[in-house]
């Protein structure tokens, strides 16, 4: 019987989240547990129109698993746009308040549903998509595990799912980026070990004797995230049926463990797995092997050596002990090699083909995007001294640091990898349209230094306004004023955003024509234009 | 001794010991002679197939 097994999964998680709806003790419980209930009673009965128990062809070791990545593909494509989306509307919230609706839609509430969306749903699934893809390529192996990688795919949507309604609905347990109660923790704690049995079975019945560097930093990334995610999210709930949980930790335990994993996400979701997806997707679209392989080795171990004792930089000037302090900033500031290090490593793989930037907007998208982890890197060792933490810490420079990692470096990356992956996998001779790229690459450009620079601003105007004592020790700006010296460039922040989400459009509409099969017709790009005047015209 | 103690004394002696001593094996491995046509080889490995 076709999807036999995924059938009585779905359809006993169903049930039991109908179980869940009824037993609720609290109303957000009750509703989310409805969600889940609906958005699986639907899986289970398209799966059920889909099935047939005639004899099933057997399957072809030898051919790669593409159907999931494809799956990936348009999944990390629709969610970038969600997630961008979503951000655009906070950003418009910050500069108008008033379009804080009560009580689905307020900053809150609407703030962890963007962060979730473009870290865990955006980056997450075109992690696992490319994981997928470069795993199969690198060791020329099947995926392991035949059913279970759909189970991973399916199984992370609906975390996504679960995750983003349950804010919506109020449902917090208040750690940054690991914001879902209790039970979807769990969930996505089950699907993660698949992925992990997935990503390491595949890698065992590998036929190429050496395992490439980009499997060494994908494999990390599963690995370290599972860590995280258990120790951060350990917790008691007050009731199996309801919303609410109690970390295990307190105080400045609690605080640090939250940072500890808060940051590690920044390094082993945001960083090491997009460096996998660098040290592959680089080579092959300029067509030369990596610049130093040597030194994407000594990379991968100086990053997980010293990114994991970073977090308690997020905590500069709290209870935490001193010298975790000047622990967390002296790895950072350690850090700072490392990453300039991978940089040069992926930028140095185009050189002799340099011209590639000037022809191939791929290419272009993905020097912006080890560009910007370079600026990025240099900004966050540099954030993390405490002297500049004390006027950077609680302002918007925090959120223009980020947004210049997460834009620029997370989201070229991407966008250059589904370029790449978009014909391939659908079999098409190229993408429908170039140019379309290369303009997305000028609005997502564009877009970012808007962000950027604007929050820059800001920030430390923020934090001058914040610190600022006149002759007699008083405090100079109330907070109110502070905010209200911000509007214009959170104005200006809203006008980026719009930038980076039309250049995402853009990227819909041309994965959607790609699959499609169609082709545009343009000029290719970086051909030589005809020069006027004489000396261009053929001799007499 | 405490607990916090015990595994602080650890963390800062031994481990910080063991954990520098493998970063550093780590490097040399990748640097010992003849990783060199070893490494352009893995290097290769992309562009092999598809």
């Amino acid at each position: 019987m076709r999807y036999g097994l995924g059938i009585i999964l779905a359809g006993a998680l169903c049930y039991l989240t109908l179980m869940g709806a009824a037993f609720a003790v609290d109303e957000p419980f009750r509703q989310h547990m409805w969600i889940a209930v609906f958005v699986l009673a639907i899986f289970t009965i398209i799966l059920m129109r889909k099935t047939n128990f005639e004899p099933q062809a057997p399957v072809d070791e030898s051919a790669y698993m593409d159907e999931p990545i494809r799956y990936g593909v348009i999944a990390t494509v629709f969610w970038g746009v969600v997630g961008f989306l979503v951000g655009v509307f906070i950003a418009v919230q910050l500069a108008f308040p008033h379009l804080n609706f009560e009580p689905w839609l307020n900053f809150g509430r609407v703030r962890p549903l963007h962060t979730s969306a473009v870290i865990f749903a955006f980056g997450g699934n075109a992690l696992i998509a490319s994981s997928f893809y470069v795993v199969q390529r690198t060791c020329r192996a099947r995926l392991f595990g035949g059913d279970l990688v759909w189970f991973v795919f399916w199984g992370y949507q609906f975390f996504i799912i679960m995750a983003g309604t349950g804010y919506l609905l109020g449902i917090t347990q208040s750690r940054e980026y690991a914001e879902p109660e209790w039970y979807v923790d769990m969930w996505l704690t089950i699907v993660w070990v698949a992925y992990l049995v997935v990503f390491m079975g595949t890698l065992l019945r590998r036929r190429e004797p050496h395992i490439y560097v980009a499997n060494w930093f994908y494999l990390s990334f599963i690995i370290t995230i599972a860590m995280l995610h258990v120790i951060n999210n350990l917790a008691m709930p007050a009731s199996i049926v309801g919303s609410k949980s109690y970390s295990a930790f307190s105080g400045v335990q609690d605080a640090v463990t939250q940072w500890w994993y808060g940051h590690n996400a920044v390094a082993f979701f945001l960083t090491v797995p997009f460096l996998a997806m660098m040290y592959y997707f680089v080579p092959k679209q300029v067509d030369r092997p990596i610049y130093s392989y040597r030194l994407s080795i000594v990379h991968f171990w100086s990053i997980i050596f010293l990114y994991i004792w970073a977090g308690p930089h997020h905590l500069h000037y709290t209870a935490v002990p001193d010298w975790a302090q000047t622990l967390g900033m002296v790895f950072s500031i350690m850090l700072w090699m490392p990453s300039w290090g991978g940089m040069i490593n992926g930028l140095m793989t185009l050189s002799g083909a340099w011209d590639k930037i000037r022809t191939d907007p791929i290419v272009r998208l993905m020097v912006a995007a080890m560009a910007f982890y370079g600026m990025a890197t240099f900004e966050g060792p540099m954030l993390s001294i405490k002297s500049v933490n004390s006027l950077s810490h609680y302002t918007d420079w925090t959120i223009a640091h980020v947004h210049a990692g997460a834009l620029g470096w997370n989201g070229m990356i991407t966008f250059a990898a589904v370029y790449f992956l978009a014909p391939k996998l659908w079999g098409r001779d190229r993408l429908y349209s170039i140019r379309m790229v290369n303009w997305h690459f000028w609005l997502a450009t564009l877009g970012i230094v808007l962000y950027a620079s604007s929050m820059w601003v800001s920030g430390i105007m923020q934090g001058l306004m914040w610190r600022e004592y006149d002759e007699q020790g008083f405090l100079v700006y109330s907070f109110a004023e502070t905010v209200a010296a911000m509007h214009p460039y959170y104005v200006m922040r809203v006008s980026g955003g719009v930038f980076y989400l039309a250049g995402g459009l853009l990227m819909a509409w041309n994965v959607y024509q790609t699959i499609r099969g169609r082709v545009r017709k343009e000029t290719p790009m970086g051909m030589v234009l005809p020069t006027h005047g004489t000396a261009m015209k053929p001799a007499q | 001794m405490e607990t916090y103690t015990a595994m602080r004394h650890f963390a800062d002696s031994w481990g910080l010991l063991a954990m520098t001593l493998f970063f550093i094996g780590a490097v040399i491995f990748a640097f010992r002679p003849g990783s060199r046509s070893l490494a352009d080889e893995a290097a290769r490995i992309p562009l092999k197939d598809d």
